[in-house]
């Protein structure tokens, strides 16, 4: 079945079974690897997209389900890591296997869209359902502050 | 090579390390590894055909001969090279080595990759830049003591000349390579690369979905498969009906597979192809399989903790005796006695297990996410029936690595698919495959004896531990060696009596086990710093004060596993880290109500670590605040790099003592997914501080020592608020109550 959805700002087709999860039709079907699998039950936050600007998890989304919405991925989020997110991940030395880091990434920014100054607690609850192994949340928090000041021009 | 390396990772990598000897040589399946080059010493290479290029525009690329699995020696690796090579750290590309173990000593594990390479690396950087400078002594026609490297160039002072490498490099290359036992290496006071925070090379990369894990590996014409394995350790096929897999869309093959009992440790199963992952998963649910489960099928965690309690009752093989252990316990009013208990505990990476393979007629290649590239392209060489040159393995990035991944069984299965199929294939694993096919941290079980003098002195310590040993699962007996580090690192520790014995007792399982982070000490370092904490509490003493005084003079501890070879226990440094994260986390201070303090001191891997907890109990469940860590590892390469480490280790210390707990039933893991098996998230994580000691020992790991610490001061923590001891991990709402 053909499927039609918005990928990073172009007009994607993809013709495949419309069950398929959207996280593989990234990955398999359109080599956009950015996007990553670690549970396939939306319990680690890998595999975090925005769909229509929404936090989602593509590993449970049918892609029949995204036809006609705007679909965003790591790779859309800046031509260049020069997303401020991105650019504090970097300049707070978070990513350490780095696995995790584009669901990580992604549900920063989604925060960040709906709370401009988060505290502690909000970044806690904003990114309790992204897993991350090698324990860099520490940096995360930080890196989270640093792009929330910089996108307020502090 | 003989068999006993194989029993002691640590080992291994050190004797390989400090010998120039090539790290692998695991039999697999009863055969020995097929290329001799492995176990012989390492030909000095020319540095330019081995770690350095250098083009003629000024490029400077050093070469990466580990695997990078986010410990960062992407970064603090080459940061030596550069070091000596005296290039500008910013100028600087940085390549994965091809695989080749006659150059490369590429295991990467025993947080034995620093310690192992600072030497070797500075020696080679520093033949590059000596040959540079011979070159550039030569173009000039001067005395090569006239000359000097700086910045990517050599410089001639007085003629006030400037040659880049790059306008060198042709002449450098053919110049004989100096001897690299003499060459000269930088006085420390020189340095500028080397002891700097630099930030990671690959955090850009990481932050923008760039980077290209294992899992991302992408050949024309792959196939993607999926294998349906007997959920029951060592479990094998009886039948199975593929009619229903083979009409999924998208499903091209379904075959079957062969287990590989010794050294790859697979399980066989049932295989299916697809054109996408999804495809290859849903095929594999349509499969019809008979299992016959095998001699492990009656095994449970419940069997497993009453052969530790029966193994408990009589007395284990010795490790280590001195005095009469015994007759001091019997004869002492003030003892102390304690069980301990540890359950299996799964790595989890978050990129599940894959590796993608094309065995063509006369060359294979593989896309392998692994921490022992040599044993991959051994693996391949093996089932493909080509020579070994022909296997070119490409180490690729790994999303997490912890010792799972320094494993063969998913090149084994890629290989065996690759080559039934004839096409590229990636075998990829599910989150299920990963958490009930792992290789898990040994279960253990510990019975902690000791006695102490009027005057608080420690008169009798004993320890006996049964446990799951790693080192069973690759003797043909299924024993394991008393002596060997796994249970001899109980035996070297800095609490000596006088009255001192250590032994053990094998307990048999058929559950996979091996090298967890920071393998046995994870659980024999939580036993010991617990324990010292219950003599401190049986003496009347501060937990810190107690731990100084029993450390004693500054002496030092020869390793008990390895006398001859294995760097000694200095116990000023073991009292330092001790004192300095105390004096960070201001010990003995006041703490606001409903808080406790605890506080374990480690030495492991060759480093120094120490802990002081601070935790809250409400409700059954415990809180950590904050941990404040003190590090010495020498020479810190990467400060900022050490301590992301730290932190690192001290999650997962943290899933130990939270989470970790994988639980057998009819021979089969219960758990599945971070549904039934949570790992540590962001809400539960400490502030950390990690103090990072000024040092100019000789540089030794930091991926593990981290960890062994921080279960005990969370537990220390936990007694002193509360009184409860906690002896077994997971912490349990029940053992707080």
């Amino acid at each position: 079945m053909a499927v039609t959805f918005t990928l990073n700002g172009k007009d994607t087709t993809v013709n495949v079974d419309p069950q398929m999860p959207l996280l593989w039709v990234l990955r398999d079907t359109l080599n956009m690897t950015g996007t990553k699998f670690g549970c396939g039950m939306a319990l680690c936050g890998a595999c975090t997209v925005h769909i229509d600007g929404e936090p989602a998890r593509s590993c449970i989304t049918a892609v029949s389900s995204v036809a006609g919405k705007k679909i965003t991925t790591i790779e859309g989020l800046s031509a260049d890591g020069s997303h401020p997110v991105q650019k504090a991940w970097i300049e707070e030395d978070v990513p350490q296997c780095g696995y995790c880091q584009s669901g990580q990434i992604m549900s920063a920014v989604a925060l960040l869209a709906k709370k401009s100054k988060p505290t502690d607690a909000d970044i806690d609850d904003a990114m309790n359902g992204n897993l991350c192994r090698c324990g860099t949340y520490q940096r995360i928090r930080k890196a989270i502050h640093r792009a929330a000041a910089m996108q307020a021009g502090d | 090579m003989a068999t006993a390396p194989l029993l002691d990772r640590r080992e291994f990598l050190r004797k390989g390390a400090a010998a120039g000897i090539l790290l692998i040589g695991f039999r697999l399946d009863g055969r020995e590894a097929s290329d001799p080059a492995q176990a012989q010493e390492k030909p000095e290479v020319n540095p330019f055909n081995a770690w350095v290029r250098i083009t003629p525009d000024d490029r400077v690329t050093l070469i990466l001969g580990k695997s990078e699995m986010g410990q960062s020696v992407m970064t603090s690796l080459p940061m030596i090279l550069a070091e000596e090579l005296c290039v500008d750290w910013k100028q600087v590309g940085i390549e994965q080595a091809p695989t080749n173990p006659k150059i490369y000593d590429h295991g990467t594990g025993g947080s034995g990759s620093i310690a192992g390479s600072w030497l070797p690396l500075r020696r080679a950087g520093a033949a590059a830049r000596e040959m540079l400078i011979s070159a550039a002594a030569a173009r000039w026609n001067v005395n090569r003591d006239t000359c000097a490297a700086k910045d990517g160039g050599v410089l001639h002072g007085a003629r006030k000349d400037f040659l880049s490498y790059g306008k060198l490099v042709s002449d450098a290359a053919k110049l004989p390579v100096p001897d690299l036992n003499t060459v000269p290496l930088k006085n420390a006071h020189d340095f500028t690369i080397v002891g700097r925070d630099l930030p990671r090379v690959d955090a850009k990369e990481k932050s923008t979905g760039a980077a290209k894990f294992g899992i991302d590996s992408r050949v024309p014409g792959m196939l993607y498969a999926v294998i349906a394995r007997c959920p029951v350790f060592g479990g094998k096929v009886k039948s199975f009906d593929a009619t229903k897999a083979k009409s999924v869309p998208g499903v091209r093959d379904v075959m079957a597979i062969e287990a590989v009992a010794k050294g790859a440790f697979t399980a066989g199963g049932i295989a299916v192809l697809a054109d996408n992952s999804w495809a290859a998963m849903q095929g594999r649910n349509a499969l019809d399989v008979v299992w016959d489960e095998g001699p492990h099928a009656s095994e449970s965690s419940e069997t497993l903790h009453k052969q530790f309690l029966e193994n408990a009752a009589t007395p284990g093989k010795v490790v280590r005796n001195e005095g009469d252990a015994d007759a001091a316990l019997a004869g002492s009013a003030r003892k102390v006695e304690a069980t301990y208990e540890f359950p299996f505990a799964p790595h989890a990476t978050m990129e599940p297990m894959n590796c993608t393979v094309h065995i063509g007629p006369d060359k294979a290649e593989a896309w392998v996410p692994t921490q022992a590239p040599q044993w991959a392209q051994d693996v391949i060489a093996g089932v493909s029936g080509l020579p070994h040159e022909s296997v070119i393995v490409h180490t690729t990035l790994m999303g997490g690595g912890f010792g799972r991944r320094y494993q063969a069984d998913f090149v084994m299965e890629a290989a065996q698919v690759a080559k039934a199929s004839g096409k590229p294939v990636m075998v990829l694993w599910t989150r299920e495959d990963d958490m009930q096919h792992d290789f898990y941290r040994p279960a253990s079980y510990h019975k902690m004896q000791a006695a102490v003098g009027m005057d608080g002195a420690l008169a009798a310590w004993k320890h006996f531990q049964t446990s799951t040993a790693i080192a069973a699962m690759w003797s043909d007996k299924g024993e394991a060696n008393a002596a060997g580090g796994e249970f001899g690192t109980a035996a070297f520790i800095p609490y000596l009596a006088p009255n001192y014995r250590v032994e053990y007792t094998l307990a048999r399982s058929g559950v996979p086990r091996a090298w967890w982070r920071s393998v046995e000490h994870s659980s024999s370092g939580f036993v010991v710093e617990c324990f010292v904490d219950e003599i401190a509490a049986l003496a009347g003493a501060d937990p810190l004060e107690y731990r100084l005084r029993l450390i004693g003079d500054d002496r030092v501890i020869p390793d008990f596993t390895n006398p001859k070879q294995g760097r000694p226990l200095t116990t000023a440094r073991l009292k330092g880290v001790l004192k300095l994260a105390a004096e960070k986390a201001a010990w003995g201070s006041p703490l606001v109500q409903g808080r406790g303090r605890g506080i374990a001191g480690y030495f492991s891997f060759e480093t120094y670590t120490a802990c002081v907890a601070e935790v809250s109990v409400v409700g059954g469940s415990v809180k950590v605040h904050r941990l404040v860590y003190a590090a010495d590892c020498g020479r810190p390469i990467n400060p900022d790099g050490v301590r992301a480490q730290v932190e690192s280790a001290a999650i997962y210390g943290l899933s130990a003592a939270l989470h970790d707990r994988i639980t057998i039933r009819n021979g089969r893991v219960e758990q599945a997914n971070f549904n039934d098996y949570d790992l540590p998230r962001i809400g539960e994580t400490p502030l950390t501080e990690v103090h990072v000691v000024p040092s100019t020992e000789e540089p030794t790991g930091i991926g593990e020592p981290g960890l062994p610490v921080v279960a005990a001061a969370v537990c220390n923590a936990i007694y002193a608020l509360t009184r409860k001891r906690v002896r077994r991990l997971p912490i349990r709402a029940e053992d707080l109550a």
